[in-house]
C-alpha cells in the first residue's frame, strides 16, 4: 500500500505492545520496592562523592571568603553566575515537557514529564547555591534578597534586575514543587497500597495525603492541573528573560542587547532536553524501562534538541551582526575579543558544541539510537555551560578602559563547586528514582488503549 | 448504621467495575437514581464521568484568578509603599514609583498568589488530608488506586437502603458487590 498523508502523520506507538494498568504498577513501582541494584551503588557512591566535595567547597568558601574563588576585579561574577545560569537553564526543560507540552496536548510527554520535572527541582536547588554563597555570608542573605524588615531600616530596591531575579527564581522554585507534588499525589496513593511494609505504607500513605482516587477529588484535581501548566507555561519564559535581564539592563557591551530574553530562553530549552536526555537514557537502563520510555521518546526529544539548536545558532549570528551593524566600537570589539581574544577556546568550544555537533541529529539512525546520540547531548550540555561561561567572562574581563582588563582564572574551589553541584544533582536524582515513582503512573494508565469509555452515546 | 460488629460497621454499598464504559452507565444510573452522597473512585481521571455523576464545573479556575489578581495588588501596594512612602530613594532621575520598574515583581507575585490558591483548592475542595477512608477499611483501596472503579453508595444518603443499592448497583451490570465498612476510628493516621 501507498504511504498516504493520514499514515504518515500518524503518530508511532508511545508504548511497546499491549501494556495493561497492573504491568505498568508492577513496572514503576519496582525500583521502590527492590532494593537497589549494584549499578544503583556504583553511581550513587559516585555522585555522593562528588556531592560531598560541594559541600566540603561549600564550607571551605564560607570559612575562608571568596577571595579563595578566581575572581577578581573585572570578573566580580566569574564561575558562580556562571554555574547559576546554567542550573536554571537546565530546569527549564521539565517545565516545558511538564507545561508546555501538556497545554498542546503531546501525550508523548507522559513518559518523560515527571522525571523532567523532579530534574527542575533539583536543578533550581543547585542554581540557588550558587548566588547565595557568591553573597559572602548566605547567612545574611535572607534579608538583603527579601523584602523584610531589618536593623538597617532600608528596604530592597525593586528597580533592580538581581531584585527580580530573586521573585522570579524563587516563584519558579515554589511554582515546579507544587506542581510536581500535584502530579505525584495519585501515584503516591498506588505506592501506598502496594506497601506491604507498615513504614513504606506510613510513609507513603502520608505523603499521598489520603488520595482515594474519589471523582469529586479528580475534577478539581484536574481543573487545577491543567491551570498549574497555564501558569508555568508564561513563567518558565519570564524565569529565564529576567535572569537574561541580570545581564541586559547593564551597560556593558555584549551583554545591553534586546535579543537576551528569547535568546536566553531557546538556549535554556536546549541544554534542558540535552540534560533529560543525558539523563533518561541511563535511567530507562538502570530501571528497565524500555518498554515505556521508547526510542520514539528519544527521537522526539532530539528533534526538540535540534529545532532549540538553530534558534541558538541563529542568536549567535545576530548578536555578531548587529555588533559591527550597530557602529559601535565597544559592541564590536567585545565580539572580536570573544572569537579571537584570549577566551577563543571558550567560544568556538561554544560554537562547536551548540551549533555544529547537534545538526548530526537531522540523521534518523543517530535520534534513534541511544548510544550515537549520547556523545551529541554530553556535548550540548558543555557548550552550554561554555556559553554562560562566554558571556560572563569575556564581557567581564575587557570592558571600556584598557587599564581595568585581566584575565580570569578559576581556582580548584570554583572547579569543586562545579563539579560538586553536578554530584549534589545526580545525587537527588537518584535518591528521587529510588523513593518516588519516577514515571507518571496514572496518566500513563489514563493513555493505554481501552482505559477511556468508548465514547459511545451517554447523554 | 446497622451491622456493628467487633468495631466494624457498615455504612453503605460499594460496587467494583473492571471498565470504564460499564462504570460511566452505573454512574448515570445511581444519579438518575437521586443519589446525593455517592462517588466514583478511579485510578486515573475517565473522561465525561463528571457528567454521568451530575457533577457541575470545578471552580478551581476562578479561585487561581482572583487570587492571582490578589497578587498583583499586593506587590504593586508593596512595591509602592517600600520605595516611594516608607523609604523614598531617588535612582536615576525616575519618579519614585516607577511602575515599569516594578511589572515584573508584579507578574511573579501574580503567579505565585495563583498557584498558591490552586493548590490550596486541591487540598481543601479534594477533601485532601484525610487519612482515615472507608475504602481501606473495607479493602477495596488498593483496587481503585490500581487498576478497578469502585461505585461508593453512602447510606447517609436519604436515598439509600441495603437492598435498593445492591439492586441498582447490580442492574447497572456490577459483578462484584460488598458491603462497605468503617472501623471505629482509633485516631491512627492510616
Amino acid at each position: 500500500m501507498s504511504t498516504t498523508t493520514a499514515s504518515t502523520l500518524k503518530p508511532a506507538p508511545l508504548m511497546v505492545g499491549a501494556i495493561r494498568a497492573q504491568q505498568l504498577d508492577h513496572a514503576i513501582n519496582r525500583p521502590l520496592e527492590s532494593f537497589p541494584t549494584y549499578r544503583w551503588w556504583i553511581a550513587f557512591s559516585i555522585t555522593g562523592a562528588f556531592a560531598t566535595l560541594f559541600l566540603y567547597c561549600f564550607v571551605y568558601t564560607v570559612l575562608t571568603g571568596i577571595g579563595s574563588w578566581g575572581n577578581n576585579n573585572p570578573v566580580g561574577w566569574g564561575f558562580a553566575i556562571t554555574n547559576f545560569v546554567f542550573w536554571i537553564g537546565i530546569g527549564h526543560a521539565g517545565t516545558l515537557i511538564s507545561a508546555i507540552l501538556f497545554l498542546l496536548r503531546q501525550r508523548w510527554r507522559t513518559g518523560i514529564a515527571r522525571f523532567a520535572e523532579a530534574m527542575t527541582i533539583f536543578a533550581v536547588i543547585c542554581a540557588l547555591q550558587f548566588p547565595l554563597i557568591h553573597t559572602g555570608r548566605p547567612w545574611l542573605a535572607w534579608y538583603w534578597l527579601l523584602p523584610l524588615p531589618n536593623a538597617n531600616n532600608i528596604w530592597v530596591n525593586f528597580r533592580s534586575p538581581l531584585m527580580w531575579d530573586v521573585f522570579a527564581v524563587s516563584t519558579y522554585g515554589l511554582v515546579s514543587l507544587m506542581f510536581w507534588y500535584t502530579g505525584l499525589l495519585p501515584d503516591l496513593a498506588t505506592a501506598r497500597d502496594r506497601a506491604k511494609n507498615g513504614y513504606r505504607k506510613l510513609v507513603y500513605g502520608l505523603l499521598s495525603l489520603g488520595w482515594n482516587g474519589s471523582n469529586r477529588s479528580w475534577r478539581h484535581y484536574e481543573k487545577a492541573y491543567l491551570l498549574f501548566a497555564g501558569l508555568s507555561t508564561p513563567l518558565v519564559v519570564s524565569v529565564h528573560s529576567v535572569v537574561s535581564f541580570d545581564f541586559a539592563v547593564s551597560v556593558l557591551p555584549g551583554w545591553h542587547s534586546t535579543i537576551f530574553p528569547p535568546y536566553f530562553v531557546a538556549g535554556a530549552i536546549f541544554s534542558g532536553f540535552a540534560m533529560v536526555a543525558t539523563l533518561i537514557i541511563i535511567l530507562r537502563k538502570m530501571f528497565h524501562l524500555e518498554h515505556i520510555i521508547t526510542r520514539e521518546h528519544l527521537d522526539l526529544m532530539n528533534r526538540i534538541i535540534i529545532v532549540t539548536s538553530l534558534m541558538v545558532g541563529y542568536s549567535y549570528a545576530v548578536e555578531l551582526f548587529i555588533s559591527w551593524y550597530s557602529g559601535q566600537i565597544y559592541e564590536r570589539f567585545v565580539v572580536l575579543n570573544r572569537m579571537l581574544g584570549p577566551y577563543a577556546w571558550a567560544y568556538w568550544t561554544m560554537f562547536s558544541c551548540n551549533v555544529l555537533v547537534p545538526q548530526l541529529l537531522w540523521f534518523k539512525k543517530i535520534r534513534r539510537s541511544p548510544l550515537l546520540m549520547y556523545p551529541v547531548v554530553i556535548l550540548v550540555n558543555v557548550g552550554m555551560w561554555f556559553e554562560r561561561f562566554v558571556i560572563v567572562v569575556s564581557s567581564l574581563h575587557r570592558d571600556y578602559l584598557p587599564a581595568n582588563w585581566d584575565y580570569f582564572r578559576p581556582t580548584w574551589i570554583d572547579v569543586g563547586l562545579f563539579v560538586g553541584s553536578l554530584g549534589l544533582f545526580l545525587t537527588l536524582v537518584l535518591l528521587f528514582c529510588r523513593f518516588l515513582p519516577a514515571i507518571a503512573l496514572a496518566e500513563t494508565k489514563a493513555l493505554l488503549p481501552g482505559s477511556q469509555p468508548s465514547g459511545g452515546h451517554h447523554e | 448504621m446497622s451491622d456493628v460488629s467487633d468495631g466494624k460497621q457498615q455504612v453503605g454499598m460499594v460496587g467494583l467495575f473492571e471498565d470504564p464504559d460499564a462504570l460511566i452507565r452505573a454512574a448515570q444510573r445511581v444519579r438518575d437514581a437521586g443519589y446525593r452522597k455517592w462517588d466514583c473512585h478511579t485510578p486515573y481521571p475517565v473522561h465525561g464521568l463528571d457528567q454521568a455523576m451530575g457533577l457541575r464545573e470545578s471552580p478551581v479556575a476562578y479561585i487561581c484568578l482572583t487570587a492571582g489578581f490578589i497578587g498583583v495588588g499586593a506587590a504593586l501596594l508593596m512595591q509602592w509603599w517600600m520605595d516611594a512612602i516608607d523609604f523614598p530613594i531617588r535612582i536615576g532621575g525616575k519618579p519614585l514609583f516607577s511602575w515599569p520598574a516594578f511589572v515584573p515583581i508584579t507578574f511573579e507575585l501574580f503567579v505565585l498568589f495563583a498557584a498558591l490558591a490552586t493548590m490550596a483548592s486541591i487540598l481543601i475542595l479534594g477533601r485532601l488530608g484525610k487519612w482515615h477512608s472507608p475504602l481501606h477499611d473495607s479493602g477495596v483501596m488498593a483496587d481503585v488506586t490500581s487498576h478497578r472503579f469502585a461505585v461508593v453508595l453512602s447510606d447517609s444518603d436519604a436515598a439509600y437502603t441495603a437492598e435498593h443499592a445492591t439492586q441498582l448497583l447490580s442492574g447497572a451490570g456490577c459483578q462484584d458487590i460488598r458491603p462497605l465498612y468503617e472501623n471505629e476510628d482509633e485516631g491512627g493516621i492510616i
